[in-house]
């Protein structure tokens, strides 16, 4: 789960972290009191949306030449004056996608004097299991690029789970970001405090990009992503508030109700599997055989016939979908159960595009009979390879 | 011979007394005579669990007293996720040898302290978020389907279930069954990596094959194949085959399991592919091809 910059701010500034003094808005009519609320003379106007590349970021509505998504103004009108403009419109980024997102909050935040930006996330390194820095004197740009470019200014500290944050660990961290004096002090405060924000709410990524030294020496978070662990929500009821549904796709809101796992995608082919393995590689194999899955979509080990119900409204909402395909290996997952839930679906939505159903595994027979004896026209196949093939060449007709 | 599971095995259920455990633990003692021996419970201690066939196992209060009653070598946990982690550590703490976690959804910083725990234990842990284990006709631990397994010559080892059962059906088809398939699971913290598996498969005389499959997201695929070249390098090798689930799978998203992520421009399929057949791996385009492919390499 993903929150917004300025929620991320509050949560690191709760944890005593040094964020700038900040005003988030709702409506472009709060812009003047939130400016008249923070000292100036530098006031930074941003935009708040779930996609990074905010700054580079151009407003559909507004004429090409305008400014981006992140505005540095040195004036309270022009503060103002810039929030009214970038209120409501239509953002894209090289994260959004052609479609860009509709900025519905802005961030007014006191400016800063910069001397140096570097980059300093946190996340869980998989490949030794702990949680670990990533840090770089290379910040304010596309660590991704700087990944590529230069690796070797890009350092990882892991961090051993029973010692904590030592004395070691930030004596390394400031010796790669070159971090002496004040914010040498600083440091020393600001990383474990990180670390215990990101471990006490079971954060995924803690990305600061970049985090600054400011003329005075001292550090400061100057932007803030933070991302959740979505598994261990259920024990922080403060960060499920801070969900922002209309950063989401509406079709995922509804399919995590029924705790499917569903991924909305640009293609015409709508896909139902069991297990995300064999949902990956049901997308996969459709793109093979020369056609586009429209989503990503597993409705796990132990479905029920009104959770395969739901999976199958889901897909036949999307007036992308052209064609489906149902793919099912039963292990724990029952064919006949499947079958079931698709009449059910079909009864009572309808079936306006072609159904390919592939089954195999355990009740395979029983699930073929029940397909077989509903009387609806649906296509069965023998294998994936086949059933890909033949939902690719009903959708193509 | 097989690996790490055999007829021999004895296998404690920590979550047995609820429906997930019960179905699970049913078809597992159904199967060959995999050998369920007790069940765990805090507040059950002393207790029976019964089966619908008419199945009894005694339940024990803590791990280590099921252990120490019975001389389980193996625990399987179906927990929910919430307590999972905990449970993991009763087992580790209890020194149970092989620990088969199939729970699905666990915090990965819970998986930090159980990884932190297992180094320096006398413990292995598979999983969590897989379907476990089994060896044909002598051991069933976990989910997958017993009707689809047939004794062979092929080893399996993956990250993904459905995947697992893909294999193993085709594997039987064409006659040639298995050794052991080893599903390890789809978080980005886990106990037995490919690696810990593919020695085991290449050190086993009866394992004559090996089919791999992995999916985006992390670096194990790669770690492996720089593994089997370099056992290859010391005469080591067995023919493979494999598949990488994900070619198409959107960056930045997750695919299902928590850990099928390509992030930061790491983790996609491509790269896992190159890495895979750079090591001498035939990689199937198909998941359904899985089982032919691995005939074709074999035939040479």
């Amino acid at each position: 789960m993903n929150i917004h910059e300025y929620q991320a701010k509050a949560l690191l500034k709760e944890y005593g972290a040094p964020v700038a003094e900040g005003v988030p808005i709702f409506a472009a009519s709060e812009a003047a009191e939130a400016v008249k609320a923070l000292p100036g003379p530098v006031y930074v106007v941003k935009s708040q949306i779930h996609a990074g590349g905010r700054g580079k970021g151009k407003f559909k509505e507004l004429p090409p030449e305008s400014k981006g998504g992140v505005r540095v103004t040195f004036k309270p009108e022009d503060a103002v004056a810039n929030a009214e403009e970038m209120f409501g419109k239509t953002l894209v980024t090289q994260q959004t996608g052609p479609a860009g997102r509709q900025v519905n909050r802005l961030y007014i935040e006191d400016g800063a004097d910069i001397d140096r930006e570097l980059y300093c996330s946190l996340l869980v390194d998989r490949s030794c299991g702990r949680v670990a820095f990533v840090v770089s004197t290379e910040g304010g740009m596309d660590i991704e690029a700087v990944a590529h470019a230069t690796p070797d200014k890009i350092q990882t500290i892991d961090i051993d789970p029973d010692m904590g944050v030592t004395e070691t660990n930030v004596e390394k961290i400031c010796m790669v970001l070159e971090l002496e004096g004040t914010a040498h002090d600083d440091a020393r405060l600001l990383f474990p405090t990180l670390y215990r924000a990101f471990t006490e709410k079971d954060m995924s990524l803690l990305e600061i990009n970049p985090l600054i030294v400011l003329k005075d020496g001292h550090l400061r978070v100057l932007d803030a992503k933070v991302s959740f662990d979505g598994n261990a929500l259920f024990r922080h009821p403060d960060v499920q508030a801070l969900r922002d549904t209309s950063e989401e796709d509406a079709k995922e809101i509804e399919a995590s109700k029924y705790d499917l796992a569903y991924v909305a995608l640009d293609g015409n082919i709508g896909c139902m599997v069991n297990g995300a393995g064999l949902a990956m590689s049901t997308m996969d194999i459709i793109k093979l055989y020369g056609a586009e899955p429209a989503n990503f979509l597993d409705v796990g080990g132990g479905a029920t016939k009104e959770k395969v119900t739901a999976a199958f409204k889901i897909i036949t909402a999307d007036p992308a979908v052209k064609g489906i395909l149902v793919n099912i290996f039963g292990g724990i997952m029952r064919c006949d159960v499947i079958a079931e839930g698709v009449i059910a679906a079909v009864k009572e939505v309808g079936l306006q595009v072609p159904l390919v159903v592939r089954l195999e595994g355990t009740n395979v027979e029983l699930g073929k009979k029940i397909i077989d004896e509903s009387g609806l026209n649906v296509i069965s196949a023998d294998d994936l390879d086949d059933a890909a093939q033949k939902i690719v060449a009903a959708v193509k007709g | 011979m097989s690996i790490l599971v055999d007829k021999n095995t004895k296998i404690i259920v920590q979550g047995l007394t609820g429906k997930t455990g019960t179905f699970h633990t049913e078809q597992a003692l159904a199967y060959y005579g995999t050998q369920m021996v007790a069940g765990v419970h805090p507040a059950k201690g002393g207790e029976k669990w019964a089966g619908k066939s008419g199945e009894q196992l005694p339940i024990f209060k803590s791990v280590a007293e099921a252990k120490d009653a019975t001389g389980a070598d193996a625990s399987v946990i179906y927990v929910p996720p919430a307590g999972a982690g905990a449970a993991i550590i009763e087992a580790i703490d209890a020194e149970i040898p092989f620990i088969v976690c199939i729970t699905e959804g666990i915090p990965v910083m819970d998986m930090v302290k159980v990884k932190a725990k297992l180094e320096n234990s006398r413990s292995r842990l598979l999983g969590p978020n897989c379907p476990g284990i089994m060896t044909p006709e002598e051991c069933k631990i976990g989910i997958m389907p017993g009707s689809i397994f047939r004794k062979g010559s092929v080893g399996i080892v993956s990250r993904s279930g459905t995947l697992t059962y893909e294999a193993v059906f085709q594997t039987s088809n064409e006659g040639l069954g298995q050794t052991t398939a080893v599903g390890i699971g789809g978080d980005p913290v886990k106990g037995t990596e490919f690696i810990d598996v593919l020695e085991l498969f290449l050190a086993d005389p009866e394992t004559t094959s090996i089919i791999m499959i992995g999916e985006i997201g992390g670096a194990a695929e790669e770690d492996a194949a720089q593994f089997l070249k370099d056992e290859a390098r010391r005469g080591r090798k067995k023919p493979m085959a494999g598949f990488i689930a994900g070619r198409t799978a959107p960056p930045g998203r997750t695919m299902g399991h928590a850990g099928a992520v390509v992030s930061g421009g790491k983790g996609d399929a491509e790269s896992k592919i190159a890495a895979m057949e750079s090591a001498g791996i035939r990689v199937s385009p198909s998941p359904a091809k899985l089982g032919k492919t691995l005939v074709d390499v074999l035939k040479g």
